[in-house]
């Protein structure tokens, strides 16, 4: 384990170094995300101040906490590998990686949490005026966000490792971007971005609770709210724990059978 | 936690399949590839039948070609282009599965992609850029230096071995970027072999270099070749590349192989001509009952004549002509391979 960690402190490093060199790119892929966040925010304040300050069980406080909230849970979880993939098939860049002895799936959590370390520096500015310019509601428990820590950590590591395993999918088939299109779309919707969860219909919201994306973003959104019980938590992150293991068994069962297929195009 | 998933998609290590050590570095036995492509006319038609009906076909591109080659060996695999050479090469470091037979290199099966395989060998092509572009050339050495578990102090040695047999003194804190063509693949190779592989599989090392560029990664992959006894692999269009380095050629063709042995046999074996030049004190004169006249240039006269008849060409060009000059060369390697694809 010694030598991950040194292969990972080294990804880490290097892969910061290649991060420098597009500062811009980087920056503008954050507006796009911190825009986002700012459309719906509006809009939901905008309703709620419409129908007397309140919608459903949110205010505009509440509203303006959640998509705050909201914005730095899909930074901390996002990854982009399912449009990376179709890329590294279609071109041969995925020859290489199969040729050093090390599984892949490694280099990209290196990748992802640098990336992730480096934009801090201008999400946590970006978080920090926009708590002073929407005045959000944010009173958690301190148990809550103590629980928060593992709850985002398996966050990350159940939606890395469906993202993950999902993308191998272009190992089959090397256009991918429509179904890519689908699990966002679905995501968007089902994750809470679009709507606060309890704000939908009841069957919506079952609906949401049987598949993984409520478990990556609404459920610690919720949680850093003070909006779950402590069972609530527990069941939740059970949740976390049973998509992650399923993800990760289908990832296992699938990589070789894909490694197989791959037919190494260009490369 | 994080352990356990890194258990669970580990590459298998150590010698879980492994046979035992095997005489050869490189054994194939009549190893396949078929690749199933899909076909359709051009025009829109064809395009809507397709969305029904997708028809393929099956494409082999290798034929149960069998060879092996022995620890230490440099061996030629030519052939032209669409031949199968980087389908086998593929076969055998472990990108491609075979349809069919078997290779085995060091003792593995390539397919299985073991670690303590995938740490013994190393796969170049040519037109294939390995190192991360926008960072310095050392810090790419630096990511292989950790995949690859390497120890700091045989590491450091081996970069400066590497940076004194190819000379990338100036090159290592520059990024990749702003190299030229020959420069980035005098670090490609580096950076390939810092892991000092016991086996190299090159595929067109030397394509779209500069001769002297060329020139200087032969030497030192002869270099490399007698340091470490490494055995060499290596497909080129360059019959330069070629005849430095490999006594022996494997020579395949649609996918099937023509041709295993030394360079020399050949060039005997499809070659049935030799090459006279003949130089005349006056500087002119009619050769052509000698022989084909195949070049003509300033009272120097090539001719090709059959191989059995050589003797006796050169007998009577010596008797019956004002001979200044007089030399008797095999034909170009080039022609050689081209006369072997030609009746192929």
């Amino acid at each position: 384990m010694r030598g991950l960690a040194d292969i990972y402190t080294t990804l880490f490093r290097t892969d910061l170094a290649v991060q420098f060199q597009y500062r811009a790119a980087m920056v503008i892929w954050l507006i796009g995300r911190i825009v986002d966040t700012l459309v719906f925010l509006s809009v939901w304040t905008a309703v709620a101040r419409s129908q007397g300050g309140q919608v459903g069980d949110f205010t505009s406080g509440d509203f303006a906490a959640y998509y705050i909230i909201m914005m730095m849970m899909g930074h901390l979880t996002f990854t982009w590998f399912m449009f990376e993939f179709e890329y590294r098939v279609r071109s041969g860049a995925f020859s290489p990686l199969l040729l050093q002895p090390l599984h892949p799936i490694h280099r990209d959590i290196a990748t992802n949490i640098s990336y992730k370390f480096l934009t801090l520096a201008v999400m946590l500015p970006t978080v920090g005026l926009m708590i002073w310019i929407f005045d959000p509601v944010f009173d958690p428990p301190a148990w809550a966000i103590w629980a928060a820590i593992p709850v985002v950590l398996l966050a990350f590591l159940m939606r890395f490792f469906v993202e993950w395993a999902l993308a191998l999918v272009a190992l089959w088939t090397t256009r991918t971007a429509a179904a890519n299109q689908l699990y966002f779309a679905a995501s968007l919707f089902f994750s809470g971005q679009m709507a606060p969860l309890s704000l939908l219909p009841e069957w919506l919201q079952t609906l949401a609770a049987l598949l993984p994306f409520r478990w990556m973003l609404a459920f610690p959104t919720e949680l850093l709210l003070g909006r779950l019980t402590p069972s609530e938590v527990l069941w939740g992150a059970a949740a976390q724990v049973m998509w992650l293991g399923l993800s990760w068994g289908i990832l296992g069962a699938v990589w070789s059978r894909g490694i197989r297929r791959y037919s190494a195009v260009g490369s | 936690m994080f352990l356990l998933f890194c258990a669970h998609l580990r590459i298998p290590s150590n010698s879980e399949t492994r046979s035992p050590l095997a005489a050869s570095a490189i054994d194939v036995r009549e190893l396949s590839k078929t690749y199933e492509v899909p076909v359709r006319e051009g025009g829109l038609a064809a395009a809507l039948k397709s969305l029904v009906q997708r028809q393929t076909r099956q494409v082999e591109a290798v034929k149960q070609i069998s060879f092996a080659v022995a620890p230490g060996e440099i061996v030629g695999f030519l052939g032209p282009n669409g031949a199968g050479k980087t389908t086998s090469l593929k076969m055998l470091s472990g990108l491609l599965h075979p349809s069919g037979g078997q290779g085995r290199v060091l003792g593995f099966e390539p397919f299985k992609r073991q670690r303590d395989f995938l740490r013994q060998i190393t796969l170049v092509m040519g037109n294939r850029n390995q190192l991360l572009w926008d960072i310095p050339v050392i810090d790419s050495f630096e990511r292989n230096r950790a995949i690859y578990r390497l120890e700091q102090s045989a590491y450091r040695q081996t970069v400066e071995e590497l940076t004194a047999l190819l000379d990338l003194g100036a090159l290592l804190d520059k990024p990749v970027r702003n190299l030229s063509l020959g420069e980035r693949m005098k670090c490609e190779i580096a950076a390939a072999l810092l892991h000092k592989p016991q086996v190299l599989f090159l595929d067109e090392p030397t394509i779209g270099l500069d001769v002297t560029m060329q020139r200087r990664i032969r030497a030192f992959l002869t270099e490399y070749n007698q340091r470490y006894g490494a055995t060499v692999l290596l497909t080129s269009h360059y019959m330069a590349d070629v005849e430095a380095l490999c006594k022996r050629v494997v020579v395949i063709h649609h996918g099937l192989l023509l041709f295993d042995g030394q360079l020399t046999e050949l060039v005997q074996r499809f070659s049935p001509h030799k090459t006279i030049i003949v130089e005349l004190e006056n500087g002119h004169g009619d050769l052509g009952n000698y022989g084909e006249i195949v070049a003509s240039s300033e009272g120097r006269v090539s001719l090709r004549v059959p191989k059995a008849e050589t003797a006796q060409v050169t007998g009577r060009l010596l008797s019956e002509q004002p001979v200044l000059d007089l030399t008797v060369e095999d034909p170009p390697i080039e022609d050689v391979i081209e006369e072997v694809f030609e009746h192929a």
